[in-house]
């Protein structure tokens, strides 16, 4: 029997990155993430591995690329201003091609901000968020559970398409405790890495770089990048749906605030309203074909998030025509997470609008 | 007939881009030399920075990773701490090491990193076009210092080596320079030392090299030359300002 363990969000990352081989952690202290480096300082030495209190998210993003080359599993963690900072790293791990894993236990903002739960780093983590047009994979879970499971998938799909990937969470996710049964890590085929610099120990010279100037180079290096997001498009995106079969109208939400829509949405269910959930669970690739789907059954959407409408225009550039799309919204501050009550209410509003 | 000279097996048979009367090429056989007497060419990785010395791959034969501008010495911490048994150095201009990169450096260096920092200081930016460096000297005239490196607005030239030598993690801290054969020889010992400690795993080393850059100075090479011996020199003392037993 696996065993049951009653632990924080941000300690079960921290447990999933071990089970996934992660032995190498950079990072620097932010609240609401920093539960993952004090698990990991205390971890880490005992297994063969090396924990680095770097001085500045600059440096620990820096210190994960340089570890990440030699082919080894790394991660950094940090919250939304140190994810500021590493996204100049960021970018240059995407260029270089380099895998690696960036947790995101975000803040509200803008500026220093506040701890509070928060959905307004969705622009800065899945549409690129450094310089230079690139994606990396963005997943957002919203229990315990898929903190464990969704760190040992990104370090997966790091390997998988070389990329770094971000786990994005807020303080919800990261500070609650509930149940967690550590799985297995599932087995994935992966391929070798044939790229990491190691010394040349008697073979060709290996070099990780992002400069092209040769003419045509970079161009046709990012074509390169487009054509691995493309195939990420097609065979990565991961979506919970929730009563969405004979739905009206479809609730859209992510992390932290699907929990609270998947309450008001059984509440609504209860009242006889034929409502149903849509979680994507990745953010980058959005689960577009899946949406456009359900919310084309349903002709009507209703987006809600913990911002002032950031991921509704991937929903809208998903549905197209297929479905009217309305957003609920509350800006990041404390007392600011909207109540099931508050959204059965949204919720009301919208269905008695499509009856009609 | 004995071959009394040669290319260090550490570095490729290409020719060099780099601007007539530039030392990077001459640094560049230096450190290979000193690669090659511990043997470490098979184990080496260097860690590129942003400028000029941004194509070391182009020149020496070793594995190569690329760093953000001013991060060599945090890449190079993740590079060694995954991969302990490697030989791993930077190689950094004075705008990416002493402006840009400061925090990296000083911290690198005060972890007490098993790495080999090269450090180069032209006082100036080259790559960039000749912009005012953290080295540049007072007076000097740059292309965003129009009038000279004014002290009350700019602040000293940074000395990076005597810096450097205050901080516990550091084994070994020495600047040379690069402008007559004297010079040279005397450089390619310090280099040697650097690497030295390094090689025998007794930790950080850091070697400023005071080179010329005559295309931002506006000067032919052998005015460049003289004045590292005439200006530089006097700010910025040549030496070993920490070595560890």
């Amino acid at each position: 029997m696996s065993k049951r363990l009653f632990v924080k969000g941000n300690e079960a990352a921290a447990m999933g990155a071990v089970e996934a081989g992660c032995r190498y952690y950079f990072g620097y202290p932010i609240t609401p993430q920093s539960d993952i480096p004090e698990y990991l300082s205390r971890e880490l030495p005992g297994l063969n591995g090396e924990f680095i209190q770097a001085e500045s998210e600059i440096g620990a993003i820096n210190m994960l690329l340089g570890a990440s080359a030699t082919g080894v599993r790394a991660m950094t963690s940090s919250s939304s201003p140190g994810i500021s900072l590493k996204q100049e790293g960021i970018s240059y791990m995407a260029g270089a091609e380099l895998p690696g894993v960036i947790i995101n236990i975000s803040r509200s903002g803008p500026g220093l901000g506040g701890i509070d739960a928060s959905q307004s780093d969705y622009f800065q983590c899945v549409k690129g968020g450094g310089h230079g047009g690139y994606h990396i994979p963005v997943l957002a879970p919203n229990s315990v559970q898929e903190m464990y499971d969704l760190t040992m998938h990104a370090f997966d799909l790091a390997d998988l398409y070389r990329t770094p990937v971000m786990l994005l969470g807020d303080s919800v996710i990261g500070q609650m405790k509930e149940a967690l049964v550590p799985n297995p890590r599932p087995v994935r085929e992966l391929p070798a890495k044939g790229w990491a610099v190691r010394g040349k120990s008697g073979a060709e010279q290996r070099v990780v770089k992002s400069l092209f100037l040769g003419d045509g180079e970079l161009e046709a290096h990012n074509w390169h990048l487009h054509a691995k997001y493309k195939v990420m498009k097609e065979k990565e995106c991961i979506s919970e749906e929730y009563e969405t079969a004979d739905a009206r109208l479809i609730v859209v939400g992510f992390g932290s605030v699907s929990r609270i829509a998947h309450t008001a949405v059984t509440m609504a269910r209860a009242e006889g309203m034929k409502v149903g959930l849509f979680r994507p669970v990745t953010l980058f690739p959005f689960p577009e074909k899946a949406l456009e789907e359900a919310a084309g059954r349903a002709g009507k959407v209703l987006v809600v998030e913990l911002n002032t409408g950031q991921m509704v225009e991937d929903v809208r550039l998903s549905v197209g025509a297929a479905a009217q799309v309305s957003f609920y919204g509350r800006p990041p501050g404390a007392g600011s997470l909207p109540s099931p009550e508050e959204l059965l209410e949204v919720i009301r509003k919208n269905y008695g609008e499509t009856a009609r | 007939m004995q071959q009394v000279f040669k290319r260090p097996q550490s570095l490729k048979d290409v020719q060099t881009h780099f601007c007539p009367g530039c030392h990077h090429g001459t640094i560049h056989r230096l450190v290979a030399d000193a690669m090659d007497l511990y043997g470490v060419q098979e184990q080496t990785i260097g860690v590129a920075s942003v400028g000029c010395s941004v194509f070391l791959y182009g020149y020496f034969d070793i594995d190569v990773v690329e760093a953000p501008h001013g991060r060599a010495p945090a890449v190079a911490t993740g590079v060694k701490r995954a991969k302990p048994g490697s030989f791993v150095f930077t190689y950094q201009g004075d705008g990416d090491l002493a402006a840009i990169g400061t925090a990296e450096i000083i911290h690198a260096a005060n972890r007490g990193e098993d790495i080999t920092v090269v450090f180069v200081n032209n006082t100036t930016y080259g790559m960039t076009g000749g912009q005012m460096a953290p080295t540049t000297l007072v007076g000097q005239k740059t292309s965003t210092s129009p009038y000279g490196r004014d002290k009350s607005k700019d602040g000293s030239p940074i000395r990076m080596a005597e810096l450097l030598a205050q901080l516990g993690g550091v084994a070994y801290s020495a600047r040379v320079a690069v402008d007559s054969p004297k010079h040279v020889l005397e450089a390619k010992k310090v280099i040697r030392e650097a690497f030295g400690y390094q090689a025998q795993g007794k930790g950080f080393s850091f070697v400023e090299v005071l080179s010329a850059c005559p295309t931002n100075w506006g000067m032919n090479p052998l005015k460049a030359n003289a004045r590292i011996g005439e200006e530089m020199i006097p700010y910025f003392p040549l030496g070993v300002f920490k070595k560890e037993e």
